[in-house]
């Protein structure tokens, strides 16, 4: 059992304000944020097993740009855009978690 | 005596089985704060009533040196005895044998003592504290499995199924609970999760505790696997006891009257609930004010609580009720209160007990992550449930009911068979600072004062919308009826619907947005 808050706050629906406890799902709840495409981010804890690009080097759009090892499966990952290559955050054997930052390409 | 020598025999065989995998490892299950198989049924059931079945089952496996071993019962206690005089069906995992492993003989006995509780449409209980299937039984064991979860399905609106986590349930195993209609968990002893916090680490690399993970809390508050929470297993047995004295046996029958009482006089009916439709109140107060002795039997106590669930008796009748509360979240419908209440208002209608819906809601939860869950989907099982539900259905609206929040609880075009509101019942097509906006969105833009021109605007509304007689004028509310006559309408709807009877389109089976 845990000690959960107790405290009256406001909820506004629909252009008003109700006074009311507020769960822990809607505290923890995360805010939506629009994909980036830009942004190559991991989706599955695993292994970098390859990278195919470096800083600077041009990528077309559905271009491998490295594989990522998860659940004894070889991703490989795709650019999603055209463009340069601005960093790459990884390297050949690290372990990533979810949600990091392993490619970004301008 | 001729039979002296085999009486004796039959003495002793008993004694040896009956102590289970030995004294080392009752110690050890002592140890963890728990009971033995055979201590917690005879805990639970009416002193003396219990017979145990298959006590001189053994299991049948031949691999792996298997043949060598000997494991009494093969882990798993079977029996029929009584609560509070009504018969139930038990079975109990004994974690002293062999951890409580499943194996092919073990579900038979669980098998067999299902379909006992079937043909004699008796309530099963099962008490799970097993380490999952026996390995060395191979398939047998996964078959066992298979067994048991298709006649959970069978008796599924049949039979109340009852399912306690007294120790582990992990794996396949947590199916079969999860099929029953109440889950009951222990603090510190339940243990549910399908892979467990070893895997997820290797895999995932995520670490968590065995208690984080699948523990008595998270099923009771997160997930809503878990029904019924209790810090110790004897609180766990009364919450058991009190649920069958509020259930009927089986479809074919209706909840055993109890005698009718007055509610306590610390509930004040007229005291509970704010004017201001903005401010909150437990709407457990109202329940406790309207049951017989303010006794109202929470479900799902911790889970999506903006939703109140539970039974209590009206006259002396056991009825569910289903209510928004608006101290928990406004008292909106989301994901999860909508699955809470639907799958409730099934079990009702399913075992012949009347539904009464408090309604105080201001409508659906804006957000993209309910959105994104499923809201639509899952929203649409309350119209499901409430529509397809024949029992009788009264629903009382206490304050607001606004919009599809007013459509899905319980309403008239749902088939409510009463409808009453209180005076200060708003119901509307959505609350009156919403409604004023939008229509009055130009004469509130060009006024020299906009926010004096949309308070105006606000209680004009208000006056003209945000109460019951705009319903009641169309028939959709049969009654606006002051608070306090509240408990007299219930007893009177709930005592002429006792003949009800609908008939609905024939099918095979409806598709519910599951």
């Amino acid at each position: 059992m845990t000690n959960r808050e107790l405290k009256i706050e406001e909820l506004k629906i629909f252009h008003c304000v109700y006074k009311t406890r507020l769960s822990d799902k809607y505290r923890k709840r995360k805010l939506y944020q629009p994909v980036d495409p830009r942004k190559i981010i991991c989706f599955i804890p695993g292994t970098i097993v390859e990278i195919q690009v470096k800083e600077g080097d041009h990528v077309i759009e559905g271009s491998e740009i490295l594989i990522l090892e998860a659940m004894k499966m070889k991703n490989r990952i795709k650019s999603p855009v055209s463009g340069t290559v601005k960093s790459v955050n990884v390297s050949k054997g690290e372990k990533v978690m979810k949600g990091k930052l392993l490619i970004e390409i301008l | 005596m001729p039979l002296d020598k085999k009486i004796r025999e039959l003495q002793e065989k008993r004694e040896k089985i009956l102590l289970g995998g030995g004294e080392k490892a009752i110690e050890k299950q002592k140890a963890m704060g728990k009971r033995t198989a055979r201590e917690r049924i005879l805990t639970l059931l009416d002193k003396g009533s219990f017979n145990e079945y298959d006590l001189f089952v053994e299991h049948t496996a031949r691999d792996f040196d298997m043949q060598t071993k000997s494991l009494p019962s093969d882990g798993v206690v079977i029996g029929t005895g009584t609560i509070y005089d009504a018969p139930v069906a038990i079975y109990a995992q004994d974690f002293t044998v062999a951890g409580g492993s499943l194996g092919l003989m073990h579900s038979r006995k669980i098998t067999k003592i299902m379909d006992h509780a079937l043909k004699m449409r008796i309530p099963l209980i099962g008490i799970n504290d097993s380490g999952g299937a026996r390995i060395q039984e191979g398939v047998d064991s996964l078959a066992g499995y298979g067994e048991i979860f298709f006649r959970n399905t069978l008796s599924s609106g049949v039979i109340p199924q009852l399912s306690v986590i007294l120790g582990p349930c992990a794996g396949g195993a947590v199916y079969s609970p999860a099929l029953t209609d109440f889950v009951f968990v222990v603090e510190n002893i339940s243990k549910m999760f399908i892979t467990g916090p070893e895997v997820i680490k290797t895999v995932l690399g995520e670490e968590i505790s065995m208690e984080d993970l699948g523990g008595a809390w998270v099923h009771s508050e997160t997930t809503g696997n878990a029904h019924f929470y209790a810090e110790s297993e004897d609180q766990c047995f009364e919450q058991i006891k009190k649920l069958i004295s509020f259930i009927p046996w089986s479809n074919e029958n209706k909840a055993r009257p109890f005698e009718p009482a007055e509610p306590l006089k610390d509930f004040n009916i007229d005291d509970i609930v704010p004017d201001d439709a903005r401010l909150p109140y437990d709407v457990r107060d109202v329940i406790k004010a309207v049951v017989d002795s303010s006794d109202f039997f929470e479900i799902h106590k911790n889970w999506a609580r903006n939703m109140v669930i539970g039974f209590g008796r009206i006259d002396g009748n056991t009825v569910g009720f289903v209510a928004n509360q608006p101290i928990e979240m406004a008292g909106v419908l989301d994901v999860d209160s909508s699955d809470k209440a639907a799958r409730f208002i099934r079990y009702c209608d399913a075992f012949n007990i009347p539904i009464i819906t408090f309604v105080d809601l201001p409508g659906y939860l804006p957000g993209v992550d309910q959105e994104h869950a499923g809201v639509i989907r899952h929203g649409a099982k309350v119209l499901y449930a409430y529509s397809e539900a024949t029992v009788p259905k009264i629903t009382v609206i206490i304050r607001k009911a606004y919009g599809g929040g007013y459509i899905a609880m319980g309403s008239r075009h749902l088939r409510a068979d009463f409808v009453f509101a209180w005076p200060g019942a708003e119901i509307a097509v959505m609350g009156p600072e919403g409604a004023a906006n939008i229509i009055f969105r130009r004469e509130i833009a060009a006024a020299d004062d906009p926010d004096k021109m949309r308070k105006q605007k606000v209680e004009e509304y208000k006056a003209k919308f945000s109460n019951p007689y705009v319903a009641a004028s169309r028939g959709y509310v049969d009654s606006v009826i002051e608070p306090s006559e509240t408990r007299k309408l219930l007893i009177h709807a709930v005592s002429v619907s006792d003949n009800k009877s609908v008939f609905l389109p024939k099918k095979k089976h409806g598709i519910p947005p599951f």
